[in-house]
């Protein structure tokens, strides 16, 4: 049993941690948010010459090759910092998905991408899809060489600035079979392709996005045919590990900007930390912290195990923390007072996005679910 | 015990309804409903419809021109017009000042105010809080030197809610530095287009601008503007605390967001069947209806007393911890029901334009709600102070 860090882990927090705190300001961070692709261009550059976009592709490929816990130090720091860069859409969603097919078309693109060079989004979800992972609507036919590629993809991340989306479609089978699901490498200049992207509250973008008969070479094709659901489920385990340990840097943050003003904050004619009533609750907050730091644990610990196990500790994650990161984000809140209410104050981004990340890949009751399912089988 | 509203009670509540139905503008409702800014022009119309029908005072008495209802008809009133999606009424003028003046006031003061509160004239905005003043509020520290037919007015306000639309600000300032915390402040009526007045917006996480700083450097008011006596504001600004704490327990609100909660629900799919079916949300949504349902009832008894001339105590920091305690939870399951769309940040939305708005009907402002609605155990006395109170007052002489 050894909870320590590695060297080389412990090296690469330290780089990454003194980076962020030179370069990512607050100011920086409004940069970035008021771009209108959600992020800035040069910390992305930076991000790249770190070593970051590789660390966790698969040596064969020009990687690192990362593990759970390489993903998890790195997420936990990119949350402390407050980093709405799209590591996690470029790099880990769609990085793990390019990275599972060496041979595909997608493959050329990995170069690229580790060394900063393209932006990527997965359009995944769909309007009725809620937090199902393979709920796929969107149909992909044959014409002789070609797909056409017919439906709509909703709140996709990071697709104002990518340069290519890797699409989920149906080539075969109902809206939720395993089988008959397939991914398409689409260029997002594409004729056919029309994209409503619209800021997120917490940073980044999403957009809306329709395909019109949209045709594709059947080489855009990323893994088998009709066989990506396990590849879907394999990518999208890597990304919410890095989810859950972005938002327990987030929550760190959090409690550490709450006990600094508690400390300072007079009223009364005493620091309001001296007051029982909210030293109990600031207690409360570092439980569930640390609560939180064992289920990213166990999360990133299990993400290499066969998908049942890696997911039912996936999901014991994602809703410990969302449980967690409710709590610590409204409590924050309510002991800062109207100053967290405001937009300047840094809270606030922290508190956004602790609560908006329940809304990625499935909230506290979508894991609940899963983790009963898999506790079953 | 009688769960029943009287037939006098249920007649009048048919006459507000009815009245909402043929005066209430539907642009007014929709905006409302879908959680978007009506701006000052939708306040400021809605204000004189009310007026023109007389109802736009109901906690006046009439001879100022107000309805003179008893608690349990104000209770109706306000529940329905927040389940017709109606504006609040701005409080400040209204709600806030409107009694302290008709108390407090000298004739001059509610002659000149009064009428110009109710016809739109004025809009007033409130001076209470202070960057270094929020739940220890004794501790203000604008000052107001008296030279010769003036006060002196140096100092900085915080959390104006509207003051961007005020043309007055009711003030407590500190008038002598030397007494007790308590005893040395004042209350003064100041006009915003006193030269020295600046006012510098506050954004909100969620992107609006509803409060404002106020900033006063050597404002010359006038002595006349003076309310009640020097040094004696607290009195008068407690006073004016309770009733900013009438409908407290906002029950109106939380029905229609529950409503509004129920519908997303009923819209938003989740494998296939509508996310209302899906039984962890129904057991979330049937838990926060339960204490809605307690909560209503409780409120209802506390009105009830009121209009047989108790003067509620304690109940209303109750009403206050629970009934924000359930908005909160609300605005928390109107999330969860958005699912994804709960991430995007629909500015425009919020501003009215629906046009080109990507996602599902109800999607668009709930995230921002959320953040927003945290305002509510913060401000008018935060929940903890209204603990404070509540353990104050029944533990009082025990420990």
């Amino acid at each position: 049993m050894n909870f320590q860090l590695s060297e080389e882990r412990q090296m690469m927090q330290d780089s990454l941690r003194r980076f962020l705190a030179d370069r990512y300001s607050a100011a920086q961070r409004d940069e970035s948010v008021s771009n209108a692709i959600g992020f800035a261009p040069q910390i992305w550059a930076q991000l790249a010459d770190l070593g970051i976009l590789g660390a966790l592709l698969p040596e064969d490929v020009g990687g690192y090759g990362g593990k759970g816990f390489d993903l998890s130090t790195m997420f936990e720091e990119l949350g402390r910092a407050g980093v709405v860069e799209p590591v996690l859409d470029t790099a880990v969603l769609c990085g793990t998905l390019l990275a599972s097919d060496p041979q595909g078309k997608g493959a050329a693109l990995i170069e690229d991408l580790i060394a900063g060079n393209v932006q990527l989004a997965f359009a995944h979800g769909e309007v009725n899809s809620r937090y199902e992972r393979l709920w796929v609507a969107t149909r992909a036919s044959a014409y002789g060489d070609d797909i056409v590629l017919i439906g709509r993809k909703s709140v996709v991340v990071n697709a104002a600035g990518a340069d290519h989306l890797i699409v989920s479609a149906r080539e075969s089978g109902d809206i939720d079979d395993r089988e008959g699901l397939s991914l398409f490498l689409v260029d997002t200049k594409a004729e056919g392709l029309q994209m409503r992207s619209s800021a997120l509250l917490a940073g980044g973008c999403a957009a809306e996005i329709d395909f019109d008969n949209l045709r594709i070479p059947s080489s855009a094709r990323i893994g088998p045919a009709g066989g990506a659901s396990e590849m879907t489920e394999a990518a999208l385990a890597a990304a919410e590990v890095a989810l859950a340990a972005e938002t327990l840097g987030a929550m760190e943050t959090a409690t550490q900007l709450t006990m600094d003003y508690l400390g300072t904050r007079q009223q009364f004619g005493r620091p309001i930390g001296s007051f029982q009533a909210l030293q109990h609750r600031v207690a409360d907050m570092l439980i569930e912290l640390e609560q939180a730091r064992s289920a990213v644990i166990n999360a990133a610990g299990h993400l290499e195990e066969q998908p049942a196990m890696r997911d039912r500790h996936i999901a014991a994650a994602r809703n410990l923390i969302a449980r967690a990161g409710r709590k610590i984000a409204e409590e924050a809140i309510q002991l800062h007072g109207g100053i967290a209410m405001t937009a300047e104050y840094e809270l606030a981004h922290f508190a956004k996005r602790i609560i908006l990340a329940e809304h990625r890949f499935g909230d506290a009751d979508t894991q609940l679910e899963r983790f009963i399912d898999l506790s079953a089988a | 015990m009688d769960l029943n509203y009287s037939a006098e009670e249920l007649a009048f509540r048919e006459e507000v309804r009815e009245f909402l139905r043929e005066e209430l503008p539907t642009d007014l409702s929709d905006a409302v409903r879908e959680g978007r800014s009506i701006g000052k022009e939708g306040h400021e119309r809605w204000h004189s419809i009310l007026n023109a029908r007389g109802w736009l005072a109901p906690n006046w008495p009439r001879a100022y021109g107000g309805c003179a209802w008893n608690a349990v008809q104000r209770h109706i009133f306000e529940e329905e017009c927040c389940r017709a999606h109606a504006p609040r009424i701005v409080p400040f003028g209204l709600t806030m000042l409107g009694p302290v003046l008709q108390k407090f006031g000298s004739d001059a003061q509610r002659d000149y105010f009064l009428p110009r509160i109710l016809s739109g004239e004025h809009w007033w905005c409130q001076g209470y809080s202070e960057p270094g003043a929020g739940s220890d509020l004794a501790s203000l520290r604008t000052r107001a030197v008296r030279d010769g037919d003036h006060y002196v007015v140096n100092g900085q306000k915080t959390w104006t809610t509207l003051g961007q639309y005020a043309n007055w600000i009711f003030c407590l300032v500190r008038t002598d530095p030397d007494a007790k915390q308590q005893e040395g402040i004042s209350f003064l009526l100041i006009d915003m287009d006193t030269p020295g007045i600046e006012v510098r917006p506050i954004i909100l996480l969620d992107g609006t601008h509803e409060v404002n700083e106020v900033w006063f450097t050597d404002v010359r008011v006038p002595v006349e503007n003076l309310v009640g006596e020097e040094n004696q504001g607290w009195t008068y600004a407690k006073y004016l605390l309770t009733h900013e704490r009438t409908n407290i327990a906002g029950v109106g609100f939380s029905q229609a967001g529950l409503d509004a909660v129920k519908r997303l629900a009923r819209q938003q799919m989740h494998r296939g069947r509508p996310l209302a079916e899906n039984p962890h949300f129904a057991a979330r949504l049937a838990q926060v209806e339960i204490d809605l349902m307690a909560m209503a009832t409780t409120n209802l008894r506390i009105i009830s007393a009121a209009a047989a001339g108790q003067a509620p105590g304690v109940e209303s920091s109750m009403l206050k911890v629970k009934g924000t305690e359930i908005r909160q939870e609300i605005n928390d399951l109107a999330r969860r029901a958005a699912g994804a769309y709960a991430m995007p940040f629909a500015s425009e939305a919020l501003e009215g334009d629906n046009s080109n708005l990507a996602q599902p009907e109800g999607t668009a402002a709930v995230s921002a709600q959320y953040f927003n609605n945290r305002k509510l155990s913060i401000f008018g006395g935060s929940n903890e102070i209204q603990k404070n109170i509540i353990a104050k007052v029944k533990l009082g002489g025990r420990t």
